[in-house]
């Protein structure tokens, strides 16, 4: 007990660069665990954004950029899907329900949606969760808004307040649709998924505030009042894109392989799990290269306790010869500064892990607010275990090459210390 | 007893330490070869060993504790041939049976005055179940103090960085007495003291070992204090130092 008493004080003597050391390999050890924690959110985010959902409907165009214009409001459609065709597929026997989807517009870099009531019936997301309003509900008017919370929260918007939607995309926009403003009637519960980004609207309203623009501009002389356009047909032209739920999931193949053969109109449709699998084959190597970075991290912290170990090694000859003078077997010199760096590394481990859960908890509001990832705040899995146990382990390996030099330095130096 | 008594009874002692033929160089290094024809030391004898500096001092006593084992020849320790054991072997018999003062009196500075002097019962059994025979070993660690002069109250709970330096010399003494080990080995211990001082430190020490039976070797060049010794052995009268070639490297002391 003494002996381990003395060599815990020989450490605390040396407080200083131990503490260096043990925030070196922390912050390592966060680097290491929060990439992998941000990477394993980012997925779960993504895979809890669309649930329930059998095919995505849109133009002919690759499968993940349907996907992400679709369903993450990332990037823009190709083209769009007439509403002829939109309708042929609502009407297939094997289609249990359609959603159809209008993007193209926003309000104040929010995207804004152009949907039916049934969106909100049918979307879903995190394990077949369902759509809530954390205040009012449904479009009933022509002009009617339903905001996704992120959209209320930023913009302070309750219920009633007026929504003048901009054309076109972009946080700035010079062009208006300010003669035919809505109103809030329905604010959604927080999704943790674009959904809370959104500005839905009744995909007649998509219509109605276009019907006096043409090319992306307004047609001069032609202005249609938003009294007016209520009394106009409203009926779609075309949409972006299309959620699909089948009757029956073995019809998804048959289904898919007829829009992708659909001779009116080059369409596509994918199977929102496919293309997550295609989603995550590219990113892939990303994430093996920030894991590598990480790891590399970790080495350099090890590293670096290694060179603390070493430098202070000359000036703990005295302490090593004695405790040999004692009767310590210099084994027992090699076992204390082995010890010493799985001590080290083992606080470091321990200390990353606690900077690493106060930092989610702390950043976890912030990046699901800006970035719309949900981080979870959960125990480790067993895998991130293993890789802590690597570390310790690695700590312990790197302490042994100034061990083995303490162990050589004792047998020689004897009774007195040859520097 | 005078000095004169104990020369007579020293020499009528049995030898506890026995070295002949020893020849040792140190592993891996080219120069230095200590070679020692016969050396001997009888139980409570007080043995004062002077040399030069570089004579090897330093060396002879590493051998004769066993730090280190000899190429070639014999050290015999209470009948026990050191040649003959393994490292291991020679670490715990060296805590059993040495006790060891330092020139500088080598403490841990961290560590407290208590945990200082309790270090070697780490590391000896037997020492152990001496020191704790009539109290445990903090109260007698706390009485070897006392009696070399540094009271308890003056101690506890002190690191051994904030000590004097006669105090760290005597918590360095209780700690190589403490447990009774048989031989005390004491490498220059009042080199860095003053006259009146080293008369004192030596007075405890021998009143020490006195109590304990144990017999003394001390390295010094200081050859003043040859009188209050059972035997003055100069170095050069038992051992060869050479250097030898920068080619010789010795065989390991595993």
């Amino acid at each position: 007990m003494i002996v381990l008493r003395l060599a815990l004080q020989s450490l605390f003597n040396r407080w200083v660069t131990a503490a260096l050391t043990i925030t070196t390999i922390a912050a390592s050890v966060v680097l290491l665990l929060g990439v992998e924690e941000v990477r394993t959110g980012a997925r779960q985010s993504f895979a809890d954004t669309i649930s329930g959902t059998d095919l995505i409907v849109g133009a002919r165009s690759g499968g993940l950029n349907l996907l992400l214009y679709s369903v993450f409001r990332i990037g823009n459609a190709t083209n769009n899907v007439t509403w002829t065709s939109y309708q042929d597929i609502a009407f297939r026997p094997e289609v249990a329900w359609i959603v159809p989807l209008s993007l193209g517009d926003s309000h104040h870099g929010f995207r804004v949606l152009g949907t039916t009531g049934d969106y909100f019936t049918h979307y879903k997301y995190r394990q077949s969760q369902g759509l809530t309003f954390a205040a009012g509900g449904p479009f009933t008017d022509l002009f009617d808004a339903v905001i996704g919370s992120d959209v209320a929260a930023s913009l302070g918007y309750k219920l009633g307040d007026s929504v003048v939607i901009s054309h076109g995309l972009g946080s700035v926009s010079f062009l208006e649709h300010d003669d035919k403003p809505f109103r809030v009637a329905g604010i959604l519960e927080k999704t943790g998924t674009p959904v809370d980004r959104t500005v839905h609207v009744g995909l007649a309203a998509i219509e109605a505030i276009h019907v006096d623009w043409q090319s992306g501009a307004r047609v001069p002389g032609q202005l249609v009042s938003a009294e007016e356009v209520r009394r106009m047909d409203l009926a779609p032209k075309a949409i972006t894109a299309a959620l699909v739920g089948l009757k029956s999931k073995l019809a998804a193949f048959r289904l898919q392989r007829a829009i992708n053969e659909y001779r009116s109109e080059p369409l596509s449709a994918i199977l929102p799990g496919a293309a997550l699998q295609e989603l995550w084959g590219l990113v892939g190597t990303a994430e093996t290269a920030l894991k590598v970075v990480s790891a590399m991290v970790v080495a350099t912290a090890l590293l670096g306790m290694l060179t603390m170990i070493l430098s202070t090694l000359n000036e703990r000859r005295r302490e090593m010869a004695i405790l040999r003078s004692v009767g310590a077997r210099a084994r027992t010199v090699l076992g204390l500064l082995a010890a010493e760096a799985g001590v080290l590394t083992a606080t470091g481990v321990a200390l990353g892990l606690v900077l690493l859960y106060a930092a989610l908890f702390l950043a976890r509001p912030y990046v699901d607010a800006v970035y719309g990832l949900h981080l979870p705040i959960a125990p480790l899995k067993p895998d991130a275990w293993a890789t802590l146990g690597v570390i310790v382990l690695g700590g312990c390996a790197a302490g042994l090459l100034p061990a083995l030099r303490a162990y050589r330095l004792s047998l020689a130096d004897g009774m007195t210390v040859r520097t | 007893m005078t000095v004169e008594l104990a020369r007579t009874a020293a020499a009528l002692a049995p030898d506890i330490v026995r070295l002949s033929g020893v020849r040792f160089a140190w592993p891996g290094r080219s120069a230095f070869v200590l070679e020692v024809d016969t050396f001997t030391l009888s139980a409570r004898e007080r043995v004062l060993l002077i040399g030069p500096s570089g004579s090897g001092k330093s060396t002879f006593l590493s051998l004769l504790c066993g730090i280190v084992a000899p190429q070639s020849g014999r050290t015999e320790i209470l009948g026990s041939d050191l040649t003959g054991l393994g490292a291991a072997a020679r670490d715990a018999f060296r805590a059993e049976h040495f006790g060891i003062i330092f020139q500088m009196f080598n403490l841990l500075p961290y560590g407290s005055v208590i945990d200082n002097v309790l270090l070697p019962l780490s590391f000896a059994p037997g020492r152990r179940r001496r020191a704790t025979a009539g109290a445990s070993a903090s109260q007698e660690a706390q009485r070897l103090l006392a009696r070399l002069g540094l009271e308890p109250n003056l101690v506890r709970g002190r690191s051994a960085a904030n000590l004097s330096v006669g105090q760290q010399q005597r918590v360095a003494a209780a700690r190589a007495l403490i447990g009774a080990p048989e031989i005390v080995v004491a490498d220059e211990p009042t080199s860095a003291l003053d006259r009146d001082r080293q008369q004192a430190f030596l007075e405890l020490l021998f009143a020490e070992t006195s109590a304990a039976g144990a017999a003394l070797i001390m390295v010094s060049h200081d050859q003043s204090l040859a009188p209050r010794f059972d035997r003055v052995v100069p170095l050069a009268d038992i051992a060869t130092a050479s250097h030898q070639g920068p080619s010789y490297v010795g065989p390991s002391d595993q």
